[in-house]
């Protein structure tokens, strides 16, 4: 049966879960923004050189 | 192996891998989690420790990916100073933060069950002293990697502190053996089979798949987020030529 009532020990048992919950959560979050932030970056800066720098097929 | 890790030298390979691999690692963290957890909170008090044995589900992953993800930004480091392999760069540098997270977890969630089941927030014991030890390992890395400005030079120096730092892996996992310490000696992976019960013992390995697979996503992502952050630097730098 679901046991959610650590009696006693609810302030240790709770605070560990929280502490766990966000500490992964803002992992998640801050790991996923670091990627999708330089993925944009990334990508505008080359199409901005590719425009500066054409390729040699576009070249004479 | 070699032919493993040959295919995720090459960014391209490695950026349409991670494409679909880090969301599945992602669902299953989740989906293992969720039976873990279920598990972990109808599973009976502990005889002796009371409710505080839930802490251990989340305590002993946390610890144990603390070690593995050592070991990994170790070897990522090796790669990346003997054969001068960028991705394997990318690859120490994104595992650092992970390693430090759940290291620091398994530090205060093994603090909140000191408390009430020892009487004691922290005591200088071996596990802990060398589990403090390895969190300073992390941050050292982190720390040397942004104090240099060259980041070339910055990475070489990280990678010689990782590889120094792996001398305390083994002093972190046998510290129970070697010392008299107050921490419990291995319990899961103890000779002649696991001491915990079976009850306990299905959640904390579930639990532990479900952290070990957060891990895989994690580092993916952030390894992806590096060679974009690269990819970015050469586009700068071939815009100011």
């Amino acid at each position: 049966m679901l046991d959610l009532d650590p009696g006693p020990y609810g302030f240790y048992v709770w605070m560990s879960y929280g502490l766990s919950a966000v500490a992964l959560a803002w992992l998640a979050v801050s790991s996923l923004a670091f990627a999708r932030r330089w993925r944009r970056r990334a990508e505008a800066l080359e199409t901005r050189a590719q425009e500066v720098e054409p390729g040699p097929e576009t070249q004479p | 192996m070699t032919q493993a890790l040959a295919f995720l030298y090459n960014p391209h390979r490695f950026m349409a891998f991670s494409a679909w691999a880090a969301p599945l690692f992602g669902a299953l963290a989740l989906a293992l989690a969720a039976v873990g957890l279920w598990l972990g909170f109808t599973a009976p008090e502990d005889y002796q420790q009371g409710d505080t044995v839930r802490i251990m589900f989340i305590h002993v992953p946390a610890a144990w990916l603390g070690l593995f993800v050592y070991v990994c930004l170790g070897g990522a480091s090796f790669l990346s100073l003997v054969f001068r392999q960028a991705l394997a760069d990318a690859a120490a540098r994104a595992a650092a933060p992970i390693g430090a997270v759940f290291t620091a977890l398994a530090l205060a969630t093994g603090s909140l069950w000191g408390k009430p089941m020892w009487g004691a927030w922290w005591v200088w014991d071996a596990r802990l002293t060398s589990v403090l030890v390895l969190f300073l390992f992390y941050l050292a890395y982190m720390a040397l990697r942004a104090a240099i400005d060259d980041e070339a030079k910055g990475a070489r120096a990280a990678a010689i502190l990782a590889l120094v730092g792996l001398i305390n892996v083994p002093v972190v996992h046998w510290s129970v053996e070697w010392w008299n310490t107050l921490h419990q000696g291995r319990t899961v992976f103890a000779a002649g089979g696991s001491r915990a019960a079976t009850v306990f013992l299905v959640p904390l390995l579930l639990m532990s798949l479900s952290y070990m697979s957060a891990f895989g996503a994690l580092w993916l992502v952030r390894i992806r987020g590096e060679v974009w952050r690269r990819r970015a630097a050469a586009a700068e730098a071939r815009l100011a030529r």
